[in-house]
């Protein structure tokens, strides 16, 4: 009964995931199913002369051969469904459906297409360069608003720059602050470094496989999908149908990290084949396709310049990135790196300066912590270096940087709801023992040597303005109806968990409907960019306070008095003066069909979205029907600040290192379920450590071949790469634009895990900056014996 | 400075071949030193049985099967799976994985690479752990077969090791975890009280993106002391 926030419950789809009763794209069938291959590109970019799939389509069950020209056609920069301009190797030309994946597979290999090679690059600054190559016919960067664009720098902007520093030449980007020059001139210390964060993949577990058919002018489509709702309409678009049209199925995901979290092109494919063919069609995606084309992080070039006061404190940054933006619109990592810098150090000045260059390389999108975990992994080892030169402690100058509640946010320097990552150092500090553990750095056993570390990341987390949607059915239950999605946070769960909380009811009297189209659920925001906690629980709220609303007008009517005379416990609505006046919630919910109108759901408020009009119109009269757009105040930024501590034991010879232990902390605001959150804050660590020594993209600047399509070669991180032990903490205060004071949290639990194990193996070998992520086992060999590292400063895609 | 591609793609090659030679990948089982068979004896095993085009075939990642002589092998096999005999059409080239999922309806065993990478697929043979994506159906006649589906108790009771993933929160996204939870009954059979390390060296041939294995390593010390 109520008090349920805070506290941990069995989440429903977890029992499912332990017996295998939880179904994915691909564990679902249908009677005739075909099976579909795709034909990729072979090379890094091309353009398609002419296909002959004559001799494929005479193989006895092949069933259709479906071309670029038969489906919705992208505008550029958008990633295309299927092409006759690849670019980059592995990008979908044309897919075949057959009686049987062999069958499919082998037309595939009769087809004849005819390929042009063009110009191609896996180096933004080789394509920046004046007659460089473009990564795409008509252009090699994507502005804002202008779409595909081309960019040249000049000889001289090249010149300009010393050897190893990144150039800067014209941005398409660009954004500041405060006074830049009075602020590097107030510093005591200014360092001036160039970095370089390697591109990686997402590699969910589950590849993006997807199958689809069609019913009475319906499409069917069972997708790999981080969200539900919020997919909808960009899914129907892909199979060229109405929203209305198309019932989406996305129970459950096998990861998407960012890579899922909405609708993408090939999701699309079996639904045209199924259209093309009159037969549902299965595409399973095998793991060297999901290398290709399941999206990746974009990798940086850039450069940064901070000033400190002795103290510490941030007087001004300068800060230049170029980003290796993959051939489509990629997604923005390079704006959102400097907003994270802004809030994580609050520097008094700033600029930001950036642009995208297209490469011939996978698609890019969003990965946990876009731009703002490369950035804590780049420039959290530099804090440290600055800490070494001033005499610093390592935390001491990051609380003294880190931002309050009254900190901004931006190159507009916007307001935020809530920070408290002071809070969640010094809570870190005291937990890890950060004093002691300090002493030991340095200390060595053998070969061995021991480092500590610190870090922090930011991420944006929550957004305002969805509906939501309940009903309190005959049955007397409680339905909660979320159209969020299903990552794997179980925050689809804790956030309907505010609903009961509000109505008061016992959470085993509780049905979340969820996970396919069909079951009428509200509009909402998507399962990314750690939105869900602070966005859900105000929706859930909205539309359980609305559900509390009507429960009191209704009592009031039928046992008299006025709505305010009345109260909820234990599942009824009772009168304040004389509790044995009152009405079961089941009661409540046949008076309301009874009613009508706003009580069943028969007339709905004028703001809510069509598609929650429709799913609480199709609900009309089985209940009482809760519904409500969010429109609770929301003033600001919502930021989900995380600090991690790390210390290792590095192997001076071997270049190894094993990490000892390590202790996330969360500002998540109020915490709505401990158990989860402590899976995210290490689940979080474990693909930080691998972002920040394991992965990255691998290619051949000759052929732009990728040499990364196995998780053997693109190394996410084992139970062998994770300490045995793993620590967590929250700073647990409410965040003040939250009904029940939560904000989101999954992100940059990543970069602060990343940040701090740099950050130790920084410290082991003495203040080493490598200036470079992953930092992988030749290079810590390397610096440790002062060898020079076998990549160039500004080097890409390196092996 | 251009690059040109050089016109030499091979326009042909079935699917995408990894730089590697994948008989290198090295042991199936992911228990290493137990009965398992090597990605080398699994490859031969395709190729000694021939590769069959038919209406009912499947790609293995590994498994690139081509128009060829006609197989010789039974194709009508006994299974026993989950305590059942079930009477299946199995192709020469197929894997188990394929089998269960596609022709006994088993779809708890999941795919997350098809060629002995992430563990997503594992199921017990006589008790071991094994990738099924990287054996053949053929060779696990007469073998006792369990998947993800058969570890509750005839009563519906489920087994100690799932309950303890439920009470410390194991999954996230839960598609590696059918293949979790093998690994682990197959730990706790051969070792009912294994130290912290052990498990982890037990349980590490199951990759987890989602990083859960803090969760689940804190599961299996649960079942462990429950004396699952
Ligand atoms: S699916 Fe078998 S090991 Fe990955
Ligand atoms: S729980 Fe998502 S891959 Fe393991």
């Amino acid at each position: 009964m109520a008090d349920l926030l805070g506290k941990n419950f069995v989440p429903p789809d977890v029992i499912g995931k332990v017996t295998g009763r939880a179904k994915y794209a691909e564990d679902f069938r249908a009677d005739g199913m075909l099976f579909c291959r795709l034909l990729l590109s072979p090379m890094p970019h091309g353009r398609v002369r002419s296909i002959d799939s004559s001799e494929a389509l005479r193989i006895p069950g092949v069933v259709a051969v479906l071309t670029a020209d038969e489906v919705p056609s992208i505008p550029a920069p958008g990633n295309p469904i299927l092409t006759n301009e690849p670019c980059y190797v592995g990008e979908p030309i044309l897919a075949v459906a057959a009686i049987s994946e062999t069958i499919a597979q082998d037309a595939i290999a009769r087809i004849k297409v005819d390929l042009e090679p063009l110009p191609f690059t896996v180096d933004p600054l080789e394509s920046l360069r004046p007659g460089g190559p473009n990564a795409r016919i008509g252009g090699n960067t994507v502005i804002r608003r202008e779409g595909l664009q081309e960019v040249k720098w000049t000889a001289e902007d090249f010149a300009a720059a010393e050897d190893g520093a990144l150039p800067m030449g014209k941005p398409t980007t660009e954004w500041s602050y405060g006074d830049l020059e009075s602020g590097f001139a107030d510093a005591t210390l200014v360092l001036d470094e160039t970095f370089v964060t390697a591109g990686h993949s997402h590699h969910s577990m589950e590849p993006r496989s997807a199958m689809a058919y069609w019913q009475n002018g319906k499409c069917y489509l069972h997708g790999s999908c981080q969200s539900q709702s919020s997919a909808v309409p960009g899914v129907a678009r892909y199979v060229g149908i109405e929203p209305e049209n198309l019932v989406f199925v996305a129970e459950n995901c096998g990861g998407g990290f960012g890579s899922k979290g909405g609708g993408y092109p090939i999701m699309s494919i079996p639904a045209h084949m199924a259209k093309k063919t009159g037969r549902p069609v299965m595409m399973r995606i095998s793991r060297a396709e999901e290398y290709f084309l399941g999206s990746a992080r974009p990798g940086f070039q850039g450069r940064i310049k901070i000033g400190f006061r002795a103290d510490g404190r941030i007087t001004a940054v300068d800060l230049y990135i170029v980003q290796e933006n993959g051939p489509y619109s990629g997604f923005s990592d390079f704006t959102s790196a400097a907003g994270a810098v802004s809030i994580v150090y609050t520097p008094l000045a700033m600029r930001f300066r950036g642009i995208r260059v297209l490469t011939n390389t996978p698609p890019r999108g969003a990965q946990r912590g876009p731009g703002q975990n490369q950035i804590a992994a780049a420039v959290e080892p530099l804090i440290d270096k600055a800490a070494r030169q001033l005499d610093l402690d390592r935390v001491a100058i990051r609380r003294i940087n880190a931002p309050d509640n009254d900190s901004r946010y931006g190159g507009n320097q916007g307001p935020i709801t809530s920070a408290y990552l002071r809070d969640a150092l010094d809570l870190g500090a005291k937990r890890f023992d950060w004093e002691s553990r300090k002493a030991q750095s340095g200390r060595r056993r053998g070969s061995k040597v021991m480092g500590v570390g610190v870090g922090q990341a930011f991420h944006s987390a929550g957004s305002s303005g969805f509906d939501g949607l309940v009903r309190l059915a005959p049955d007397g239950k409680l339905y909660i109806h979320t159209g969020v999605g299903n990552l794997g946070t179980y925050s689809y769960g804790s956030t309907s968990r505010v609903a009961a909380e509000v109505l008061k009811c016992r959470w085993e009297n509780c049905v979340i409907v969820r996970g396919d189209s069909s079951r009428h659920l509200p509009w909402n925001l998507g399962q990314f960019g750690s939105n869900t906690s602070f966005t859900m629980t105000r929706t859930n709220y909205a539309a359980a306070m609305d559900a509390v609303r009507k429960l009191k007008e209704i009592a009031a009517r039928d046992l008299g008095g006025s709505p305010d005379d009345y109260d909820i416990a234990n599942e009824r609505v009772f009168a304040r003066s004389n509790p044995s006046r009152y009405l079961t919630y089941a009661a409540a919910a046949r008076r309301a069909i009874q009613l009508g109108g706003r009580f069943s759901g028969r007339e709905l408020p004028d703001d809510i979205n069509g598609m929650t009009r429709a799913s609480a119109t199709a609900l009309a009269g089985t209940g009482l029907i809760g519904v409500a757009k969010d429109n609770l105040e929301r003033t600001g930024t919502v930021p989900a600040l995380a600090a991690g501590f790390v210390q290792i034991e590095l192997d001076l010879e071997t270049g190894k290192f094993e990490i000892l232990d390590y202790l996330g902390v969360a500002d998540c605001g109020t915490v709505l379920h401990p158990q989860s959150l402590a899976n995210q804050v290490k689940g979080g660590a474990v693909m930080g450590f691998g972002m920040a020594t394991l992965e990255r993209h691998i290619y051949d600047p000759h052929y732009g071949l990728p040499e990364v399509i196995g998780l053997h070669q693109a190394k996410p991180p084992s139970y062998m790469d994770t300490p045995l032990n793993m620590q967590w903490d929250a700073v647990n205060k409410a965040d003040p634009q939250n009904p029940v004071g939560a904000k989101g949290i999954g992100e940059p639990l990543l970069g602060c895990a990343a940040a701090a194990l740099l950050c130790a193996i920084s410290d082991a070998l003495g203040g080493h900056y490598f200036n470079r992520t992953p930092v992988v086992t030749d290079m810590i060999i390397n610096a440790a014996s002062a060898k020079t590292q076998s990549h160039k400063p500004l080097q890409v895609n390196t092996a | 400075m251009t690059h040109m591609v050089p016109d030499l793609v091979d326009l042909t090659a079935p699917t995408w071949s990894p730089p590697h030679d994948l008989a290198e990948v090295g042991g199936v089982g992911t228990l290493p030193g137990r009965a398992g068979m090597s990605r080398r004896d699994f490859i031969k095993g395709v190729i000694a049985s021939g590769a069959v085009v038919s209406g009912t075939a499947f790609l293995g990642g590994c498994v690139r099967p081509t128009a060829a002589a006609q197989g010789t092998v039974e194709r009508l096999v006994s299974l026993n799976v989950n305590g059942q005999v079930r009477r299946v059409d199995v192709l020469p080239q197929e894997t188990l994985a394929m089998t269960l999922r596609y022709k006994l309806g088993l779809t708890g065993t999941k795919l997350g690479c098809d060629r002995a990478e992430c563990g997503a697929c594992t199921v017990l043979i006589d008790d071991v752990n094994y990738y099924s994506c990287s054996t053949l159906t053929h060779r696990v006649r007469g073998r006792q077969i369990t998947t993800v589906e058969g570890l509750e108790s005839p009563s519906g009771e489920l087994h100690p090791v799932q309950q303890a993933f439920i009470d410390e929160l194991g999954p996230q996204c839960g598609f590696c975890t059918p293949g979790q939870v093998m690994s682990a009954v197959a730990l706790l059979k051969a070792n009912p009280n294994p130290t912290r390390e052990e498990a982890r060296q037990a349980m590490s041939g199951n990759l987890c993106r989602c990083g859960a294995y803090d969760h689940y390593l804190n599961s299996i010390m649960r079942a462990a002391a429950r004396g699952a």
